[in-house]
């Protein structure tokens, strides 16, 4: 089983896929998993927490440093993940920094053995990413490309290439965190990238609620959804990961009727 | 060819640099590249920017040979000025060439980082001179210990954050100016203060520095009729550095960039991966990148500038460190000995060369005052109690 191939045959079925992201490492993080994947997550993109994530705002830097505070490493944290029992892909998002430090392939071959398909390295842009993509690849890792609002429509098809699993349509200009409305740029980022993609093209970033995820899946494949996880994670633990979970479940189940 | 020439295409020097930012940042990267190029080539930009620097900042800086000093340690000891610039630091130059840049690409606003406040107090002073908004990111710990220069920001009619996440410092500082570009990226710029971050930055803070080695180059030619035997300046990021160091990187003088002991990138360092470049980085064994500690807020940085990085693995560069107590002593010394109040950043070159002035006796050396030490006096008050 492939990410990709996972996802694309449950949109196929007319399925919105839901990504909710965890911190690894936070307390509780593991039962968050297996509480998301209960509820209705069809992946779980695991954050490896990083000294310095400059794609993250307030909620999700917080949890990185306290995962950090209680002595999170990747290794502890694939510890956990390769003992997970869920059904479900599992995707890693990690800093750069933390990739290069081990090596493109031992890094790579680490998040196989864990049971891991799939990377998403937010600060590892188009140009510098070719090293890492092919140690990857060789190793049977997807990399997960970001493609931005601000991307020329000429780059959009190098990323597209790029892209393993699927296509991630950053929904703002902006650092992960919830906002009161999903920002224009959201759909309109997967409505460039649709038309010029059979990969699935989920929108992250700023998707806050079920509400806006909703309104993200009438354009786009489905949504990742970070900040508003991980606020219910550091409020009200597992239980409430999964609540929130199958809320969104349920509103995207019910406007877009999957086929059985 | 020089050893300091431009970067490859993908911004590159050695193995070192790059341009590791968010996709979102990308195209902004690509666009000043091609701005800075433009410009860099446009007689028209040169010209305003020189009398800018010379209208404004007061340039050039002058060389002041410290007689009763060098006669202490045996040497010819010689301070390039950068500390009289407007503002009081060789930062207003980079500021300066980075503003003008800003208002000829249409940007409406700069954001900044700042550790000792000195690039955050020069870019607040260019956004009130061309007429731009200012917002600056400064760690909470050195809004504390650098007050006087938040309040001359303020004063400024720049915006100051304090930044709560991390260490507090420098560091965080660059995190938060980051998240603020990637949100506002259209309508800013992002003013970096340090030869570092994501290409073209290292290279076009570089260029807008050079005039500080250009000078000092023709102006100790004057004075002593040969290149200096050693040519010595602190380095955080490495801007007065490399500033001074590419009038001197082609001639035999020995050049040395003297680092904190807490915040010894090359020492301490393996090559890592952060503020959008490859470097030498202070980082624990899964790259996590540790908090430096340094008396002085402007070198509190756990990395260092790609070029530096590059200079320092081919030798050309010695990349050696001082302890906050030799700086507290050298800060001291250079008063007491000149009537010169170096700022703390600075005192470090010092304190190396009155540490090893005993193996360059008969030696001429050169040293970048980097800025003056009023902001420090506060700091310094409470330390000498
Ligand atoms: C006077 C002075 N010198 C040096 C520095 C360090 O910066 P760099 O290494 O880029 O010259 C600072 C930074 O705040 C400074 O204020």
């Amino acid at each position: 089983m492939t990410l990709e191939s996972e996802l694309r045959s449950k949109r196929d079925r007319g399925r919105k896929i839901l990504v909710p992201y965890i911190t690894g490492g936070f307390p509780g993080w593991i039962d968050a998993i297996r509480a998301a994947a209960a509820s209705g997550a069809d992946a779980i993109e695991i954050g490896l927490p990083f000294s310095d994530p400059v794609m993250d705002g307030p909620v999700i830097q917080e949890a990185s440093q306290r995962a950090l505070e209680l002595g999170a490493t990747p290794v502890s944290i694939l510890d956990g993940v390769r003992n997970l029992d869920v059904e479900i892909p599992l995707v890693v998002m990690c800093y750069y920094n933390t990739v290069f430090h081990a090596g493109h392939e031992r890094f790579a071959k680490q998040l196989v053995a864990a049971g891991v398909c799939a990377a998403i390295i937010p600060d590892l842009p188009l140009e510098e990413s070719g090293p890492w993509v092919k140690a990857a690849d060789e190793a049977g890792l997807e990399t997960v490309m970001l493609a931005a609002p601000t991307a020329p429509d000429s780059r959009l098809p190098l990323i597209i290439e790029r892209a393993r699993g699927f296509v991630y349509a950053v929904g703002l200009l902006g650092v992960t965190g919830e906002r009161s409305a999903l920002a224009a740029t959201a759909t309109a980022m997967a409505a460039r990238l649709k038309p010029i993609t059979d990969k699935p093209v989920l929108i992250g970033v700023g998707v806050s609620n079920a509400e806006q995820a909703v309104e993200a899946c009438r354009v786009a494949d489905g949504v990742i959804q970070g900040a508003s996880v991980v606020r219910r994670l550091i409020e009200g633990g597992a239980d409430a990961v999964g609540d929130y979970v199958s809320e969104v479940r349920r509103a995207l189940d019910a406007a877009f009727v999957p086929q059985s | 060819m020089s050893l300091m020439s431009d970067p490859t295409t993908e911004g590159r020097f050695g193995e070192f640099g790059g341009r590791f930012v968010p996709e979102t940042l990308v195209p902004a990267c690509q666009e000043l590249e091609i701005a800075f190029k433009d410009a860099w080539q446009d007689p028209v930009f040169r010209g305003e920017l020189d009398a800018v620097l010379r209208d404004y900042a007061g340039r050039p800086s002058i060389l002041t040979e410290c007689h009763n000093l060098g006669a202490k340690l045996g040497i010819r000891l010689i301070l390039k000025r950068e500390d009289l610039n407007h503002t009081g630091s060789h930062k207003i130059n980079n500021v300066l060439g980075q503003a003008l840049l800003a208002k000829r690409m249409g940007k409406k606003r700069l954001v900044a980082e700042t550790g000792a406040g000195q690039h955050g107090v020069a870019t607040a002073t260019a956004a009130a001179l061309f007429g731009l908004e200012c917002k600056v990111y400064m760690g909470a710990v050195d809004v504390e210990r650098q007050a006087l220069n938040v309040f001359r920001m303020h004063l400024l009619g720049a915006e100051v954050e304090a930044v709560h996440s991390g260490s507090r410092t420098l560091k965080d500082a660059v995190n938060e100016a980051m998240r603020d570009w990637v949100a506002t990226v259209e309508t800013t710029h992002y003013c970096l203060g340090s030869v570092m971050g994501p290409h073209p930055y290292p290279w076009m803070v570089r260029q807008f520095h050079r005039v500080i080695g250009d000078e000092a180059r023709e102006q100790f030619q004057a004075l002593v009729g040969d290149a200096p035997d050693v040519v010595v300046a602190c380095v955080g990021g490495g801007s007065n550095a490399i500033g001074i160091f590419s009038g001197f990187v082609d001639l035999k003088s020995r050049l040395v960039g003297v680092e904190p002991a807490g915040g010894a990138a090359v020492k301490r360092g393996v090559p890592g991966v952060v503020h959008g470049m490859k470097s030498y980085l202070m980082q624990d064994e899964y790259g996590q990148v540790q908090e430096a500690h340094s008396i002085s807020a402007g070198l509190d940085y756990p990395g260092i500038g790609p070029e530096h990085s590059y200079l320092a693995s081919i030798g050309r560069v010695e990349y050696p460190n001082v302890t906050d107590d030799e700086v507290i002593a050298a800060f001291q010394e250079l008063a007491r000995t000149e009537g010169i109040i170096p700022a703390l950043e600075c005192a470090h070159a010092l304190a190396w060369i009155i540490r090893e002035s005993g193996s360059m006796q008969g030696q001429t050396v050169l040293m970048n005052l980097s800025g003056r030490g009023d902001k420090d006096v506060g700091q310094m008050m409470e330390i000498l109690k």
